[in-house]
């Protein structure tokens, strides 16, 4: 089905009650609906046409809230923007968890309900989520127009004994809680595993303790000043959240970026694709304790760091990003050179993989581990490495190419099991993809301009990029005076996290790191 | 196993002559601006820096090196940049009453290191992480990483400090023996760096605990937080944080 057929079928579904705006240029259907028909709508676009769900824009008007239900699916599908509006005094709206099946939702509406105020009728699980219980009082909307983002509420101070409620109710039954700051280096976060003794029966993860509000930071800024947030809240993966957030400005704008910028954007973003995937194996390895592997697959890491700071200056790829292109052009002697490099790399991942593979004591361990099935990664839309290799193949580059991606040649790899050893195989391989691309890009450099006028005005538009993670998605909205007015990230660490319980149950006690390991999730990612 | 056991053996040794000798390698650290003469066009570039770490005074530009977030401002796209430099010595005492004889004595041989993320944005808790691997091994130099504070001499903490963090920090910080050091990394620990100053989080680890030595950088490469590490065993020199002191 392709979007303009998409958008007959929603016209002749919901007469009257559903309308549809197919912009060709974007891809996006736009359907506008009654409260009362979100629910089928949504329903339908989920589970009948598969679309995965990428996420939930609320939006403060003058005088209404704006919801918008973002969907992508495979490629001529596109994407489809629900959206439904109520008058600020109204601030109730069907869940779409509830009614219309879609988990894949179930933290957004959480996230919306603690930061907007905004309530989803019948959503089982409200309250403590972004703003800690313990800390915030129930009234406090930080997200609201009205809420002063600095001068307010500082010095609020978190009840360090707070202690979550107990789900499990069997004899024995007590609650380990792990962190915010626990074993060696590690993101604070919260984890609570619930056991009666030697395995965990069921673990949640309290998050946000990083929340830095960069959100609510970004509005009322030039879009130069959020870049740099988009590029640091995040920073393992900066180079791609700040290239969504430029793509949104860039739409926004209707700036056409210079095919070389295009090329070289491309060539960076697999760059840090595959050092990120590196730093997760180091991480796998490490998790295992194995102590050779561990040290190979650091070595990786650090000398993928020096290739990318030896090439743009900056080990992150900071500053090189601006709306329009490139803030500065690398010669493509050095984007040669820094090929070869990352290609003797490689090299020695692949021969690392072939040990891994017959390692037996290694495969004991993260074989059958911290399962996901297909059925749970679709539901859930998770993205990434651990929905493909949970057999859920959705690769933005593929399904949604962007920044010249449809005119590379390369492979998406998948695997069916959905256990730790799955995720490690996928890493592995989406390694060679990216040195794959790689390869293609520097050949297709060309001399030419780096950078195009971006002329700011009013608007909206959503960035997507494919993050070493997952689907990362980006919505900026500018106003007539070309300032931030709403900005929100959807990042894959949120999105997969929601599903980690699921893959952390029922499990020995010492398989806890490894399953977290395999999943490749950032804190800070999450938490923005 | 011994399979393994030949692979590592094979790797050879990767590691840093730092601190003995100065490591060149490319790649190993993002560099800083350099303060600098440039008269008329001083003002302009100040201006272009988004976190107020370039000062303009009569034509000169001093740089605030805790303040810098490497977005390269002040060198790409403009018709005079800044002078960089491309070394990893970064690391500075913090403040006047704690000075440099004051720390070493007990320090000296061996620490142990409890690192906290107060918010980091991942970049600078992965560059910690660095220094375990081959290339920096600070096990070498008698430094190890703790998951206790009970066992620390040194807290070492990265980000902005988030109020959700705050007293978490401030427990772990109780928690540790005396003598302690605290040693702050990174642009977000030492100013709050492009989070600062929100209705979630400050102006950085010092808002909060006493800091004994300050790793600039965003984040610093593992080289400048080794660096930050010898200043607060008393093991190397600290230098100034600012270029108006006469830094570098
Ligand atoms: S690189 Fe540092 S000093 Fe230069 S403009 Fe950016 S933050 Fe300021």
């Amino acid at each position: 089905m392709n979007g303009v057929e998409l958008k007959d079928r929603i016209e002749d579904g919901w007469p009257g009650r559903a309308r549809c705006r197919f912009d060709a240029a974007r891809r996006v259907n736009e359907v506008t609906c009654e409260r009362a028909a979100l629910a089928d709508v949504c329903r339908r676009i989920f589970h009948e046409w598969d679309f995965s769900f990428a996420g939930l824009i609320v939006e403060e008007g003058p005088d209404a809230w704006r919801l918008r239900y973002v969907f992508y699916g495979e490629r001529d599908a596109g994407w489809v923007h629900v959206l439904v509006a109520a008058p600020l005094a109204e601030n109730a709206f069907p869940s779409v968890v509830v009614e219309a099946g879609i988990y894949a939702a179930d933290w957004h509406e959480r996230e919306a309900e603690d930061l907007f105020g905004v309530r989803f009728e019948g959503h089982p699980r409200l309250g403590d989520f972004v703003l800690h219980d313990d800390a915030w009082q129930e009234s406090v909307e930080p997200m609201r127009r009205g809420f002063d983002a600095v001068a307010a509420m500082r010095n609020r101070r978190p009840d360090a004994d707070w202690r979550p409620q107990r789900i499990l109710q069997e004899p024995g039954a007590f609650v380990m809680p792990i962190g915010p700051k626990f074993s060696g280096v590690t993101e604070s976060v919260h984890f609570l595993l619930e056991t009666v003794g030697e395995d965990v029966i069921r673990s949640s993860t309290r998050l946000f303790y990083k929340w830095r509000a960069v959100e609510k930071l970004a509005e009322g800024k030039t879009p130069d000043e959020v870049l740099l947030l988009a590029e640091r809240f995040a920073a393992t993966t900066a180079f791609a959240h700040g290239l969504a957030y430029c793509q949104a400005v860039e739409s926004i704008a209707g700036a056409d970026v210079p095919a070389r910028a295009c090329v070289l954007r491309v060539f960076l973003a697999e760059l840090e694709r595959l050092r990120q995937h590196a730093g997760a194996i180091q991480e796998i390895c490490e998790s295992t304790a194995l102590v050779v592997a561990t040290s190979q697959a650091g070595i990786l890491e650090e000398e993928l760091l020096r290739v990318s700071g030896n090439l743009a200056g900056h080990r992150y790829l900071f500053g090189l990003l601006t709306p329009g292109g490139l803030a500065c052009d690398l010669p493509t002697g050095a984007c040669r050179e820094a090929l070869g490099a990352a290609r003797a790399v490689l090299a020695r991942m692949r021969s690392l993989d072939d040990e891994l593979r017959i390692s037996s004591s290694f495969l004991d361990r993260i074989e059958e581990v911290g399962v996901i099935f297909p059925q749970v990664a679709r539901a859930y839309s998770l993205v990434g490495p651990v929905a493909r290799a949970s057999a859920f193949v959705r690769d933005l580059r593929r399904v949604q190419p962007y920044s010249g991606y449809e005119s590379y040649e390369f492979d998406v790899p998948s695997e069916e099991e959905g256990d730790g050893y799955a995720r490690l195989r996928v890493l592995f391989a989406e390694a060679r993809q990216s040195m794959r691309i790689m390869e293609q890009a520097v050949d297709a450099l060309r001399e030419g301009e780096i950078r195009a006028p971006v002329n700011l005005r009013g608007g909206a538009a959503l960035g997507a990029v494919e993050a070493p993670r997952g689907a990362a998605f980006h919505w900026v909205r500018l106003d007539d005076g070309g300032r931030v007015s709403r900005y929100h990230i959807i990042t894959p660490s949120f999105v997969n996290w929601h599903s980690f319980h699921l893959a952390a149950e029922k499990f020995a006690f010492q398989d806890f790191p490894i399953i977290l390991s395999t999943f490749d999730l950032s804190v800070a990612e999450n938490d923005r | 196993m011994s399979r393994w056991v030949i692979r590592g053996i094979r790797t050879g040794i990767k590691t840093t002559g730092y601190p003995r000798d100065p490591e060149h390698a490319p790649g190993v650290t993002p560099g800083l601006p350099v303060g600098d003469v440039l008269g008329a066009e001083a003002a302009a570039l100040a201006e272009r820096c988004p976190t107020g770490a370039l000062d303009q005074k009569d034509g000169y530009i001093a740089v605030d090196y805790r303040r810098c977030v490497h977005c390269y401002r002040c060198v790409r796209g403009v018709p005079r940049p800044l002078a960089w430099q491309a070394g990893y010595e970064w690391a500075g005492l913090s403040g006047e009453p704690r000075a440099q004889d004051r720390l070493g004595g007990p320090f000296r041989r061996s620490i142990h290191i409890l690192v906290v993320d107060a918010g980091d944005c991942g970049a600078c808790l992965n560059e910690v992480k660095q220094l375990n691997n081959a290339y920096y091994n600070m096990h070498r130099l008698g430094f190890f990483i703790t998951p206790t504070p009970r066992h620390a001499d040194v807290l070492l903490v990265v980000g902005p400090v988030t109020d959700h963090m705050h007293a978490a920090l401030k427990k772990i910080h109780d928690a540790m023996p005396t003598p302690k050091r605290v040693v702050a990394v990174g642009a977000c620990a030492l100013s709050g760096g492009v989070f600062a100053e929100s209705f979630v989080c400050g102006r950085g680890v010092s808002e909060v605990l006493p800091v004994d030595v300050e790793v600039p950088g965003n984040p610093p490469p593992p080289l400048a937080i080794l660096h930050g590490l010898l200043v607060a065993a008393g093991r190397k020199p600290a230098v100034p944080l600012t270029s108006a002191e006469g830094g570098m």
